[in-house]
């Protein structure tokens, strides 16, 4: 089984994040891998070591997303590559999703392409279903279990409705969600060998393909409305007469 | 403005979302619904009563099962032909994936959990939140149809009139499912509390009750059930903090946060979670926030509007039976 996780990196989930000057700023917070990623890698390298085979984390990003592939590396990730050129700098989902597919064609004869359920930054959810509708492979999404048998894969949806389950044949994308189990820490070995690994960058012209037009920009970045965030404690004698104070401010905020 | 809305159901039961669709798409002048499945005459009914001038529907058995595949295929095609400007879908997993995989089709953009849209002349804009709501974003797609997924409960339902009808006309199904439906497994209930006015979630706290003298997982049990009983009474869905669904007390479609679902009801009360930021930013977007939590530093309370500083298992029981009573119920 050649299995590959698509990852990108993202600004850490603590970090304040604000619109300022039209632009998106978080400080100095830390890059880590988008967190629904690690479910990605985590599935991916389950589905290693119940079939055999090889795990490649594939990232679109800057230099810097290299740290991110470190962190699936020292995970368990067998090999590592970034794409990266100046002219993805803009790059929409659509965008990303053509250039990802022709990355996955040329690393070749992959069996699974996994995705986490959604990115931090831009938490749109559709990158991974515009990849396999540009491969022109079965998109099984939010899979919360994934058992391969044969040439198909039998997969656990977590949906709105309840668990459904869906089969496709080989090669297929999957979006992996938290029901897949905890992604496992680095290990000390993983961490000392994502230290050393060099992981090969490709550009745009090593994909063979031109920059992809942006359909979707970004006219305008704004911060959400400040929020009344001062809590009024109630208080009372009583947790009945605390609850009938509540009970009265409830309904007079006139949301029920 | 050529717009269309894309009505979402399950097994022939809509999404809510797809009617506040058809009221935003009302509002910017006449509508189409599409509509796609096996046997949706109730469904197509309903879309001319909340507003639809025209129903476009592919009724086949091939679509009797969502599937993405045909789903986006038979879409792509009605869009190819009939080239609306516009096409509005609610936000649920299902439309992620039917709206990304259709932007490919017809090469335009997709625009999701958007919370409001301006039209000014041809360009749409849109706003939605990202970096988990910390910033909004105004996006504008330059190609045609524009998709928008509208987020649940941003915009207003339109009122029903019943009896009202429009015109129907008849869509071809494309038939090209890659994957088959093996069936539902039955452990988990059906919940969706993305779309509830009213959500009461329970974290760690509910396994707090040693005068039950219940082991962790019953103990938390007896502390859901009883806010189940709160939200029964105020007509809202019971949600979760992750801590409480890692432990097992509840399953992950209960779940709100960064992991779980973003929701933004009208009232959330937040009973024994601490108020990560993980989960601040699946819950701040409620219009009024009740915390009750025993520790009064809690980071909770500096998202809260009231707060309760209390035992959950002895105040939500107080607080059920005082709602009861107001509410008539
Ligand atoms: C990448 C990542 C993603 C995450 N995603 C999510 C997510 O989607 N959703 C989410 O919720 N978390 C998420 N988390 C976890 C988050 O950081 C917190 O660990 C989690 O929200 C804590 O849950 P909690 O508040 O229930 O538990 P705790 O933090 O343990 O808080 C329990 C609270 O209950 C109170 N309490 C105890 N007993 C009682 C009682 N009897 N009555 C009243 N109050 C009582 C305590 O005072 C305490 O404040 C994520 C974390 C990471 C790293
Ligand atoms: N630049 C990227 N490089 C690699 N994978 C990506 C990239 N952007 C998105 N993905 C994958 O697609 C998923 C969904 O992203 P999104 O559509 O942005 O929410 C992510 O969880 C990743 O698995």
């Amino acid at each position: 089984m050649k299995i590959i996780a698509c990852i990108k990196q993202v600004p850490d989930s603590e970090a304040k994040v604000k619109a300022e000057n039209g632009q998106v700023t978080y400080g100095d917070a830390p890059l880590v891998i988008n967190p629904f990623d690690e479910y990605a890698v985590e599935g991916a390298l389950q589905q290693k070591e119940a079939s055999g085979g090889t795990v490649t984390a594939l990232c679109v990003g800057p230099e810097s997303a290299k740290e991110a592939l470190k962190h699936a590396l020292a995970m368990g990730a067998d090999e590592a590559i970034l794409v990266s050129d100046a002219a993805l700098e803009n790059v929409d989902s659509l965008g990303a999703a053509r250039v990802l597919a022709a990355a996955i064609l040329k690393i070749g004869d992959a069996d699974m392409v996994m995705f986490g359920r959604q990115t931090l930054d831009n938490g749109a959810g559709v990158t991974a279903p515009q990849t396999a509708r540009v491969l022109g492979w079965p998109m099984l999404g939010l899979a919360g279990q994934i058992k391969v048998e044969g040439g198909s894969v039998i997969v656990e949806r977590v949906l709105e409705e309840g668990r459904q389950i869906v089969k496709a044949n080989l090669p297929a994308a999957l979006s992996v969600v938290q029901s897949i189990g905890e992604p496992r820490y680095p290990s000390f070995m993983g961490i000392r060998k994502a230290a050393k690994a060099a992981i090969p960058v490709w550009s745009l012209a090593d994909l063979a393909m031109a920059a992809p037009a942006a359909l979707v920009t970004r006219a305008a970045t704004m911060n959400p409305p400040a929020r009344e965030t001062v809590c009024e404690f109630i208080t009372g004698e009583s947790p009945e007469a605390i609850a009938e104070t509540l009970a009265e401010k409830i309904l007079a905020e006139k949301v029920l | 403005m050529k717009t269309w809305v894309y009505i979402d159901h399950f097994k022939g039961q809509v999404q809510p979302g797809s009617w506040e669709a058809l009221g935003l798409g009302k509002s910017l002048g006449a509508v189409s619904a599409i509509i796609f499945g096996s046997g949706v005459e109730a469904v197509v009914k309903a879309a001319f009563e909340y507003g639809a001038d025209e129903v476009i529907a592919a009724d086949d058995a091939s679509l009797a099962e969502y599937r993405a595949e045909p789903y986006a295929s038979s879409l792509s095609a009605l869009a190819s032909s009939l080239t609306p400007d516009l096409i509005l879908l609610p936000t649920t997993s299902r439309t992620r994936e039917l709206s990304a995989m259709c932007a490919v089709d017809l090469n335009s953009g997709v625009l999701t959990d958007v919370s409001a849209i301006e039209v000014s002349g041809e360009t749409i804009a849109a706003t939605r939140s990202i970096y988990e709501g910390k910033v909004l974003e105004k996006a504008v797609c330059s190609a045609k149809p524009a998709l928008v997924t509208l987020r649940a409960r941003a915009f207003p339902k339109p009122a029903l009139t019943a009896g009202r009808a429009g015109t129907l006309t008849k869509a071809e199904a494309k038939a090209d499912a890659q994957s088959s439906v093996e069936g539902y497994s039955a452990t988990e209930a059906a919940v969706n509390i993305g779309d509830a006015a009213v959500v009461v979630s329970g974290g760690r706290g509910v396994s707090n009750n040693p005068s039950l003298g219940l082991d962790e997982k019953a103990t938390a049990q007896k502390g859901f059930e009883l806010l189940g009983e709160l939200a029964a009474v105020l007509g809202g869905a019971v949600g979760a903090s992750r801590a409480a669904v890692d432990a097992g007390y509840i399953p992950y479609s209960h779940q709100v946060g960064q992991t779980g679902k973003v929701v933004a009801p009208d009232l959330y009360i937040a009973a024994g979670i601490s108020g990560a930021i993980q989960h601040l930013v699946g819950m701040r977007n409620a219009k009024l926030i009740v915390a009750i939590n025993k520790d009064a530093e809690a980071p909770i309370f500096a998202a809260a509007r009231y707060g309760v500083v209390g035992d959950l298992f002895v105040f939500v029981p107080a607080l059920t039976a005082a709602m009861r009573k107001k509410l008539g119920k």
